[in-house]
């Protein structure tokens, strides 16, 4: 790629940010240069980014009608899934699928949580509710 | 931090740690250089691989390998330490900054509060350098920034000490002895060769140029797939290709360029510099790939898997001949 071909597309994903990428300069050397974006590159992030969050509203609503945990809500809300999670807390997948059943979960052990909020960066007493929505006053 | 350090804008997080930690130490190497030196290009599909649900594909070596190969090939002594908990790993980082050291982390990228919301996510092999501390924060040279950055303590050990696939461990590097100078010529024949045969002759499906052609296979079978998935799926391929450290096209014009260099090494290798411009052809199919299954995604119209596959299988036949020339250019160097 040329220099003066490397897009500039001021990608909103990237944030106000720029990429180096590697392009051919006018003297025919290869060098870093700045781009602000790609269309490309921005339409699969965006789809990504959409995913992760139909995940977390899918499950928001779980979790208000009673379905699931608050802490199934976190772990999407934060963009984890359940394999991510178990990693995150050396904890057993089908273990924590017990503890998305919201009547477990109640009676989670203080030392159980205590991983799960260490691992989600989230604190015990947030954890084990839904925070608000501005959408639901 | 002893002397003055320079941040450098780089394509790829562990190649640009490489290249400004050697650099501050005293032995001047590009970004290119350091990542051509580390036979750092290669390609792998791994469908039994999950991340998020989707198969691992890397357009690049594993993690760390670009560390480890520059420690060999170039006889830099590097430390790497990793700790059995947070507060170990925490100590040990400041106590190295105190003595003025710069020093390599490795770290989830979504627990980098300086990144921005729009590229966080869980990956856990970003590269960094810490250069200083104040009493609450390190500056960061974080390669794929502009600029120097600032991170909390708290934030900066919970991002390397992450659990899971690739976990850091708190990983730390950094080199006790550095050669002033290295004579570059075996050590760029070396990498190249292994680069070539890496990539033209694994037997296995799953690496080099037959793992390309393994992706390209199962694109064709997404047809048979669910939609959504499908989707996800080619998206997926991009986003491994262009947005996690610039990926597939953006790693074969990082290699265009360590050729480019390696080319006036020798003289202004004539087979060098031909084989810089070859891949810097592959890096724009690479794009083109990129830019066919973004208007795929967007388009109404029903997905043409056929078509994306066969695109992916004109890359790999371009990519095929860049490594035959790299190749014919070793023979002359045996």
């Amino acid at each position: 790629m040329d220099i003066n071909a490397v897009p500039q597309d001021d990608s909103t994903t990237y944030a106000n940010n720029k990429k180096a990428i590697y392009a051919r300069d006018e003297d025919g050397n290869i060098r870093a240069v700045s781009s602000s974006g790609w269309e490309a590159e921005e339409t699969v992030t965006k789809q990504a980014l959409h995913d992760l969050q139909e995940h977390a509203s899918e499950a928001y609503n779980d979790v208000k009608r009673g379905l699931k945990s608050p802490l199934y809500f976190h772990m999407y809300n934060i963009r984890m899934d359940l394999q991510v999670l178990a990693e995150s807390t050396g904890f057993f997948k089908w273990s924590i699928k017990k503890d998305f059943c919201p009547e477990k979960f109640a009676k989670i052990s203080q030392k159980r949580l205590a991983i799960y909020a260490d691992a989600m960066g989230i604190k015990e007493e947030d954890l084990q509710i839904l925070p608000k929505k501005d959408t639901d006053a | 931090m002893h002397k003055e350090f320079h941040h450098t804008h780089s394509a790829h997080c562990e190649s640009g740690v490489m290249s400004s930690m050697l650099r501050y130490y005293g032995l001047n190497l590009s970004e290119p250089m350091v990542f051509g030196l580390a036979s750092a290009l290669t390609f792998a599909y791994l469908p039994f691989v999950k991340m998020g649900g989707m198969p691992l594909i890397a357009y690049r070596s594993f993690p760390k390998s670009i560390i480890k190969n520059i420690r060999k090939n170039l006889n830099v002594k590097m430390k790497l330490e990793t700790f059995s908990n947070k507060e170990k790993g925490e100590k040990r980082l400041n106590e190295l900054l105190q003595e003025g050291k710069i020093v390599g982390a490795q770290t989830s990228v979504y627990w980098l509060p300086y990144f921005p919301e729009e590229m966080r996510f869980h990956f856990n092999a970003h590269n960094l350098l810490v250069i200083a501390k104040d009493d609450k924060d390190y500056t960061i040279s974080d390669p794929v920034f502009e600029e120097t950055v600032k991170c909390d303590f708290a934030a900066l050990t919970k991002a390397r000490f992450v659990k899971g696939v690739m976990a850091p461990k708190g990983l730390l590097y950094y080199p006790i002895d550095v050669p002033k100078s290295v004579d570059l010529k075996p050590v760029i024949v070396k990498a190249i060769k292994k680069v070539a045969k890496l990539m033209l002759k694994t037997p296995v499906p799953i690496a080099g140029i037959k793992g390309i052609r393994s992706l390209a296979k199962a694109i064709e079978k997404l047809e048979t797939k669910e939609k959504r998935y499908a989707k996800l799926f080619l998206g997926h391929i991009v986003r491994m290709q262009e947005e996690i450290g610039t990926g597939g096209a953006g790693f074969r014009y990082i290699y265009a360029s360590f050729l480019k260099e390696s080319s006036e090494i020798f003289d202004n290798n004539k087979i060098l510099s031909e084989a810089s411009e070859m891949f810097l052809e592959v890096g724009d199919e690479y794009r083109e790939f990129a830019l066919m299954i973004a208007k795929a995604l967007k388009s109404k119209k029903e997905i043409n898997f056929k078509a994306i596959a066969q695109k992916l299988n004109s890359v790999a036949d371009e990519e095929t001949l860049a490594y035959k020339k790299l190749l014919e250019f070793v023979k002359e160097y045996k």
